[in-house]
């Protein structure tokens, strides 16, 4: 069924790590963003509002960081393999769509893991006092938020025309995604309208998530999210299975 | 002879424009088929129908008594195929992606790096895809397409874009996969290819197969006129020439002689010069070839 999974899946991520300027770009720009805000607000008189954003939302930040330069990242190389012929030339063969997909989504979540490592061995000092994240938990929450927003990349990738529209349509989905995730603002204070469209997006229920394990909340408070976040990767995946071009 | 590929009634279009109208034949097991037309002809389309990449319209396909549509997984374990214009990740190594390959099948595959060698690739086992040459790449969509040790093989224009030396190391890598006992079915808008290389060629044109047999018969059928120029120094050896059998006209001009006709002109002509004795110093025949046959049938050169 998943013949191939592992091989494809080690190359990948050889071939990934073979483009320097990618591979460092994808991995250690997030936890460039957390030490250089993290020592900026250190550095400064802390008003309450800030301390509290250095607690929870700055490395939840850094985290929804890491997954759209992974969503990103799949949509790019779907739709350069599309266009190049790999996705028709890997098509000949016994091997699935599904392993193609599964392929690179194993190497994101990787790569996700990989840059939260750094994020968290990078930034230590600038985790505040007081706080003892629990990384194990957390970096289940981030695997799980990933897989849920990667698989809106799904979608992206199944549709987009040609690689150079891939990154922009993936930027113009995601972006305002993260505008509205509560992430800087609190969801209760928005306007109706884009109230309905926050918790229409992923994205919501993943800085919720992520947010809430980073503090050392349960996991039995935070089903809800979790379901959400599964109903979402359900959903875009079939969506993405029914829509999906090879050529 | 068994026949490994059956095709009948099969038409495919794409929205209003019609890619096959009508395409019936039959492959047998062992020979190198070709498909031959210009560009556009729905040669592709065909193939990939055939490979199980596309669906036709209408019409019946069975391959290896698998149909490729339905049992596509079951007939890709035993096929192997190169596709037109198919590329691999830019940075996976050429060893890479023939484990990557022999890992995909259910079946003991052939020996990777054998394969490599025969094709002459085994120094650019380390070599990332996008730095090799256009015929290496070839080379090694052949490897791949091989790798399943497969019953047919297909391939799509293969060698379109090589240099002469590389077309010809190919045609002899795909004889040798003849001589394996493998069917092989290509594509070709290269006469030349096509006269050279396979069993029976199939001529399609706007979506249709047009003629079908082996090259020389194809010539025989449709352009039977041959010509012969020679210089000889005796004056009268018009008269012998109009007297041979399928001689239909002898032309003079000095010293040589355009000598035209059908049939077995060339053994005839050489017959009457040698129970002559006639001193020939010049000696050319001018033989039709698939291409004219091409002209003939469709009223315009392959290239145009």
């Amino acid at each position: 069924m998943l013949r191939g999974l592992g091989k494809l899946t080690w190359i990948e991520i050889k071939i990934f790590m073979r483009e320097p300027l990618g591979a460092i770009g994808t991995i250690v720009a997030p936890a460039l963003v957390f030490v250089a805000v993290g020592h900026a607000m250190t550095s400064r008189t802390q008003t309450v509002s800030m301390s509290n954003f250095a607690r929870v939302g700055l490395p939840v930040m850094a985290s929804i960081l890491i997954v759209i330069s992974a969503v990103l990242s799949l949509v790019t190389i779907i739709s350069i393999y599309r266009e190049g012929g790999i996705l028709k030339r890997l098509r000949a063969t016994p091997l699935r769509p599904q392993t193609i997909l599964s392929a690179h989504v194993l190497v994101k979540l990787l790569l996700t893991a990989a840059s939260l490592l750094l994020m968290v061995l990078a930034g230590r000092r600038y985790i505040p006092p007081g706080v003892h994240p629990p990384i194990i938990s957390f970096a289940v929450a981030l695997v799980i938020s990933t897989c849920s927003i990667l698989s809106i990349g799904f979608v992206i990738a199944s549709i987009v025309p040609t690689a150079r529209f891939a990154q922009p349509v993936g930027a113009v989905v995601l972006y305002p995604m993260v505008g509205l995730s509560g992430l800087f603002v609190p969801v209760a204070t928005f306007p109706p309208a884009f109230r309905v469209l926050a918790h229409l997006s992923p994205m919501n229920y993943a800085v919720r998530l992520l947010q809430g394990i980073w503090v050392g909340e349960p996991w039995s408070a935070h089903l809800a999210d979790v379901a959400m976040l599964i109903l979402f990767f359900l959903l875009f995946t079939a969506l993405s299975a029914k829509i999906f071009r090879w050529e | 002879m068994r026949s490994v590929i059956q095709v009948s009634g099969v038409r495919k279009s794409y929205g209003k424009t019609v890619a096959v109208a009508e395409a019936s034949f039959e492959v047998n097991e062992g020979e190198i088929f070709g498909l031959i037309g210009p560009n556009g002809a729905g040669k592709t389309t065909t193939m990939e129908c055939i490979e199980g990449l596309r669906k036709p319209d209408s019409g019946s396909i069975r391959v290896l008594s698998l149909d490729p549509f339905r049992d596509v997984y079951k007939l890709q374990n035993r096929i192997g195929v190169q596709l037109q214009q198919a590329q691999l990740q830019k940075r996976i190594k050429v060893w890479e992606a023939v484990d990557l390959w022999a890992s995909l099948y259910r079946q003991k595959t052939a020996d990777g790096d054998r394969l490599l060698e025969q094709l002459g690739l085994q120094d650019k086992r380390n070599a990332w895809f996008m730095n090799l040459s256009g015929g290496q790449k070839q080379r090694l969509f052949i490897a791949l397409a091989l790798i399943n040790d497969p019953e047919v093989v297909f391939l799509d224009e293969l060698t379109t874009g090589l240099d002469p030396q590389s077309r010809r190391a190919i045609w002899d890598l795909i004889r040798g996969i003849r001589e394996r006992g493998k069917t092989v079915f290509l594509t070709t808008h290269l006469m030349e290819e096509a006269e050279r290389l396979c069993d029976r060629v199939a001529i399609m044109e706007h979506g249709r197969i047009i003629d079908i047999d082996t090259p020389a018969n194809l010539v025989l059928r449709h352009c039977p006129e041959r010509t012969i120029v020679i210089e000889v120094s005796d004056p009268g050896a018009v008269e012998r020439f109009k007297l041979i059998p399928c001689v239909e006209s002898v032309e003079r001009n000095g010293s040589q002689f355009r000598i035209h006709g059908r049939g077995d002109l060339v053994t005839e002509v050489i017959h009457c010069l040698s129970e002559n004795r006639v001193r020939v110093t010049d000696f050319r025949a001018i033989l039709p070839n698939l291409e004219d046959v091409f002209l003939k049938l469709t009223g315009h050169s392959i290239r145009e």
